[in-house]
């Protein structure tokens, strides 16, 4: 027993619901400190909503302990007394009641006066700019409407952490955007601990201050989203994030043993590089090349490993002149700072 | 183009049975009671003679109708505050997960399955003077003192009539409000746990009003099938003791068919109609309320 976090402290979790073959969470050590925003990331099944339901107190776990605000939780606190508000995917909020009834809800489960109810009410729904449709049923509101009601309801109870589940997934693309904004200026402002649950790792790295990266039920990093990014501990973390992700190719004369992994935007004509640069030079032989406005990507395969598909990312303004006809050789090279080395049995990164 | 790719003809073809069969014996037997109900028509000569109002005027005179009229009421309400009760407690009881949930799915739903008669005459045995296994039991269990004569006294009889009518239509309203809680969505439930909601105040401040349409269905069915039952009182009372216990489905039969007299039956039958379609268009208009208010909510 050692301290626990003053935000939540979660130690070998693990969930293996009835009737099923594995654990959906699979022995999950995790820290989350106080009033940082954590994101959990992952591809859908990794159990990464299942981890925040057992926060919530919704999910029982089969083993395993959860600790928030150094407070052991996961035996016998129901979700109302864990000091937790949670924000679903579908939002779910009550249709049968108006918005204000929305926001209402915990407080008067809480047997709050009347008076003070009124009172926070408004002061949430002038915090997230719905003062004006207190009245109106969640029918009657859009969908980025709904998604602040949803906070509205979660931000009255003053709880120690916010769980979120997907709460972007809903919106269409151009309101995802302004709400991921909205919800980074929020957070930073009233600083509570948040866990934020998401599959799109363009709104972990946007949100999140730090993101725990999960896999078939394993936490399999956890780091600043700089870290994930450019130092990932082995090949799923390194595929994960990243678009396009990150190319492995076998190490030349490595007889197959170890991967080298490098990022699409490091991967550019040799002449592009300074002298002094120490590169590791990767022949191209040119697929086809994706004009995308800002960027192209050139699909390829390298010369030394012929079986694996590489894209290079070049910018607008880098290599404006190589030749784009298919099957032609291009000279390009990495620099030795952004290679990854990769054990290419266990996916393992190999330090060296 | 073969028949069965000719939409029109096809959709007449397959609609015709069931409209031909609406017509028959519902449609024909309606008009003629309406009919019958302005006539001096007698089991004996059926001739419709028009008899205006008399028929009409002749029953809201009678204190035996005009106790049936009110005993209808009573038994069709009494009974469907006892099903919406009932019935949501026991849709509680099965959303749980527990062994022999089938098997309780089966045993709930025979009341529903059993014929009316069949059950009416247990129903007798049950509150027979003598061996009314109800009394036996408050005997033994030391909570009844006097003699119970279910039957035989007018209050007693109208609950004992309640209980069964609620007993038959009960399955029922708990399949429909079990269909219902399903289709309430997980995420609010859940929602109103973390809010801190209770069972009490999940059930009345979430479930309840959004189960409120599926209710109002289920309550439709309950007062059309309790307000026109037959069978139920003419088995366990026959209307009595001293016409008492009528309800206007056994007086009408009493008076038009056992009484001859078809022109006071038919007015006596036809006299619930306008409240029947008064409750129908309520509840309806409830249902689809509740439904829109409910539409698209949780999406």
């Amino acid at each position: 027993m050692g301290e626990t976090s003053p935000g939540v402290e979660i130690r070998q979790l693990r969930k293996r619901f009835t009737g099923g073959d594995h654990d959906a969470v699979d022995g999950v050590d995790l820290s989350i400190r106080e009033g940082e925003l954590l994101v959990l990331l992952g591809p859908s099944g990794c159990g990464k909503t299942t981890l925040l339901r057992m926060i919530a107190g919704l999910e029982h776990p089969s083993a395993g302990e959860i600790y928030i605000a150094g407070r052991r939780v996961d035996q016998d606190v129901p979700p109302r007394a864990r000091g937790i508000a949670m924000v679903f995917q579908s939002y779910a909020l009550y249709p049968h009641r108006t918005v204000s009834g929305n926001i209402a809800f915990p407080l008067e489960a809480a047997r709050l006066p009347r008076a003070i109810i009124a009172e926070k009410v408004r002061w949430a729904a002038e915090l997230f700019g719905i003062a004006g449709y207190l009245d109106r049923y969640p029918r009657q509101l859009s969908g980025g409407e709904r998604q602040r009601v949803a906070l509205c309801r979660a931000v009255v109870r003053d709880p120690q952490v916010f769980l979120l589940d997907e709460p972007l997934a809903n919106l269409d693309a151009k309101l995802r955007n302004t709400a991921r904004d909205e919800l980074k200026r929020f957070q930073r402002q009233i600083k509570r601990t948040t866990v934020y649950v998401t599959h799109d790792q363009v709104e972990a790295m946007g949100l999140g201050d730090r993101i725990a990266v999960m896999d078939r039920g394993k936490v399999r990093q956890v780091g600043t989203p700089h870290e994930v990014y450019e130092d990932p501990v082995d090949t799923f973390v390194a595929t994960f994030l990243g678009q396009p992700p990150m190319n492995l190719v076998e190490q030349p004369g490595g007889g197959g043993r170890t991967l080298l992994g490098f990022r699409p935007e490091h991967l550019l004509p040799s002449d592009h590089f300074g002298d002094r640069e120490p590169l590791h030079p990767i022949p191209l032989i040119v697929r086809r090349v994706e004009y995308l406005g800002s960027d192209r990507y050139v699909y390829g395969t390298v010369e030394f490993a012929p079986e694996a598909t590489v894209i290079a990312k070049l910018p607008a303004n880098i290599g404006r002149a190589i030749p784009e006809e298919e099957g032609g050789r291009l000279d390009f090279a990495v620099p030795e700072r952004a290679l990854c080395y990769f054990d290419a049995q266990t996916g393992e990164r190999v330090r060296r | 183009m073969k028949f069965a790719d000719r939409e029109d003809l096809l959709g007449a073809a397959m609609l015709g049975p069931a409209l031909a069969y609406v017509i028959l014996l519902v449609g024909v037997p309606f008009v003629l009671a309406i009919m019958l109900s302005f006539s001096s028509a007698t089991a004996g000569s059926l001739t419709l003679t028009w008899a205006g109002f008399r028929n009409y005027s002749t029953i809201l005179a009678d204190p035996i109708f005009l106790r049936s009229l009110r005993n209808t009421a009573i038994v069709t309400i009494g009974s469907q505050v006892l099903v919406i009760v009932l019935a949501t407690a026991a849709a509680q009881v099965f959303r749980a997960a527990f062994h022999g949930k089938r098997a309780a799915r089966f045993v709930l739903l025979l009341p529903w399955a059993v014929p009316v008669s069949l059950a009416a005459i247990a129903w007798t045995w049950i509150f027979d003077s003598t061996f009314s296994v109800i009394n036996w039991t408050l005997k033994v269990t030391g909570l009844l003192h006097g003699w119970l004569y279910w039957l035989g006294e007018p209050g007693l009889a109208l609950f004992a009539i309640i209980i069964v009518q609620a007993w038959r239509i009960f399955p029922f309203a708990t399949v429909i409000v079990l269909a219902g809680l399903s289709s309430i969505p997980q995420d609010v439930v859940e929602a109103s746990i973390v809010d801190g909601a209770g069972f009490w105040r999940r059930l009345f401040k979430v479930e309840l009003p959004l189960l409120l349409p599926v209710i109002a269905v289920a309550v439709l069915f309950g007062v059309v099938y309790t307000a026109t039952d037959l069978g139920v009182v003419y088995i366990l009372t026959g209307g009595g003791p001293a016409n008492t216990t009528h309800v206007l489905p056994t007086l009408a039969f009493q008076r038009g068919v056992l009484g001859a007299d078809l022109g006071q039956g038919a007015a006596i039958a036809v006299f619930l109609v306008p409240f029947l379609i008064v409750v129908a268009v309520l509840m309806l208009r409830v249902a689809r309320r509740a439904e829109i208010g409910a539409g698209g909510g949780a999406r």
